[in-house]
C-alpha cells in the first residue's frame, strides 16, 4: 500500500525532481560543458548582431562559422586531454 | 513553386535525420533486448519493451501537441534549435574522434557479451522475471527517450508542424531495425553505426543552426534551402577535422596523439 504521509510524498517529489535535473544535466552538459557554453555564446552574439535589421542576412553566414568554431574547440580540447 | 520545393527539401532532410537518429538508438536498445531475451527468456523481455514503448508514446502525445499549440514558434525554434545544436555537436564530436581513431568505436558485440555475462549472474526467476523486465524496460526507455527528443524537437519546430511525419519516420526506423535485428540476430556490430551517427550529427547541427538562428531573427537566404547547404558545410568541416587528426595520429607518438582505449559506450 502506498504511503501517503506528507514527508514521504515530499521526498518522492524531491527525488523525482533531482533525477529529472540530473537527466537534463547529463543530456546537455555531461563531460562536454564547452559545447553548451559555446552554443549559448554563439546564440548571444547572433542575437546582438540581429538587433540591427540590416545585419540579419550577414548573420546567416556568420552562424555556421561560429558553430564550426565551437566544434573545433571541443575536438581540440579532447585531443589535448588525451595527449597530456 | 519555390515554396513547395523548399518545403519538400526540408521534409526530406527531416525524415532522413529522424530515421537515422532513431535507427542508431534502436540498434543500441535491440542489443540490450536480445541479450535479455536470450539469457533470461523472451516473455519478460517483451513485457519490458512494451511497457517502455507505451511510456514513450505517452510522452510524445503529452508534450508534442502541447508544445506546438501553446509555445510561440520563435521561442520554440530558439530553445529547440539550441537543444539540437548541443545534442548534435555532442554526436559529431564523438563521431570525429572515432573516425580519426582517437576513441574506440561503439562495439555492439562487446556490449552484448557484457550484458549476457551480467544477466547470467542474476538468480533465475520462476514466472515473471523482474530482472529481465527492468533491464529491457530501461534499455528501450533510455535509448527511446533520445528518439522522442529528436521527434518532438524536429517535428514541432517545422511550420506547419511535421510531428506526424517525424513520428512516422521514427516508427519506420524501429520496424526496420527490429526486422534486421531478428534476421541478423547477434550481428548488430555489422551496422555502420559511426557513419550513421556522423550523418545524424550533421543533420541535427544543421537543423539546430537553422532554427536557433531563426529564433534570434537571423534571415536565411533561400529559406529552407539553406538547410542542405548547412549540411554540406558542416560535412566539409568534419572531413577536414578527421583528416587533420588522422594525419596527427599517423605521425606517431611524437605528436602525442596515440589512440586510447576509452570505453566504447554512448
Amino acid at each position: 500500500m502506498a504511503d501517503d504521509r506528507p514527508d514521504y510524498r515530499q521526498s518522492v517529489t524531491i527525488r523525482w525532481l533531482a533525477a529529472f535535473g540530473r537527466f537534463w544535466w547529463e543530456f546537455l552538459i555531461g563531460d562536454t560543458p564547452e559545447l553548451f557554453v559555446g552554443v549559448v555564446a554563439v546564440l548571444g552574439v547572433l542575437a546582438v548582431i540581429c538587433l540591427r535589421p540590416g545585419l540579419r542576412t550577414a548573420a546567416a553566414f556568420l552562424a555556421p562559422m561560429l558553430v564550426a568554431g565551437v566544434l573545433t574547440t571541443s575536438v581540440w580540447r579532447a585531443v589535448r586531454s588525451r595527449s597530456s | 513553386m519555390l515554396l513547395a520545393t523548399t518545403a519538400r527539401t526540408g521534409d526530406v532532410v527531416l525524415v532522413i535525420a529522424v530515421f537515422l537518429a532513431s535507427a542508431v538508438e534502436m540498434v543500441e536498445a535491440l542489443t540490450i533486448v536480445l541479450a535479455v531475451g536470450i539469457t533470461r527468456g523472451w516473455r519478460s523481455a517483451f513485457e519490458g519493451v512494451a511497457a517502455a514503448l507505451a511510456a514513450l508514446a505517452v510522452l510524445v502525445v503529452a508534450f508534442g501537441p502541447a508544445l506546438v499549440h501553446y509555445v510561440p514558434l520563435s521561442v520554440l525554434r530558439l530553445v529547440v534549435g539550441g537543444l539540437l545544436l548541443v545534442f548534435g555537436l555532442q554526436w559529431l564530436r564523438k563521431a570525429v574522434l572515432r573516425a580519426s581513431g582517437l576513441k574506440a568505436k561503439h562495439d555492439e558485440d562487446a556490449i552484448f557479451a557484457e550484458q549476457v555475462a551480467e544477466l547470467s549472474e542474476a538468480p533465475p526467476a520462476s514466472g515473471r522475471d523482474p530482472t529481465a523486465f527492468t533491464v529491457a524496460f530501461k534499455g528501450v526507455f533510455l535509448e527511446g527517450l533520445e528518439v522522442v527528443v529528436v521527434v518532438i524537437t524536429l517535428g514541432s519546430t517545422s511550420s506547419p508542424s511535421r510531428l506526424g511525419l517525424a513520428a512516422a519516420a521514427a516508427a519506420a526506423a524501429v520496424v526496420v531495425v527490429t526486422v534486421v535485428g531478428v534476421v541478423v540476430h547477434r550481428q548488430l556490430s555489422g551496422v555502420p553505426e559511426n557513419a550513421m551517427k556522423m550523418g545524424v550529427g550533421l543533420m541535427l547541427v544543421s537543423f539546430g543552426t537553422f532554427w536557433a538562428a531563426e529564433g534570434v531573427n537571423v534571415s536565411w537566404p533561400g529559406s529552407d534551402l539553406a538547410i542542405p547547404v548547412l549540411v554540406a558545410f558542416y560535412g566539409l568541416v568534419v572531413w577536414v577535422l578527421v583528416a587533420a587528426l588522422r594525419r596527427s595520429t599517423d605521425e606517431g607518438p611524437a605528436s602525442g596523439l596515440a589512440p586510447t582505449g576509452e570505453p566504447a559506450h554512448g
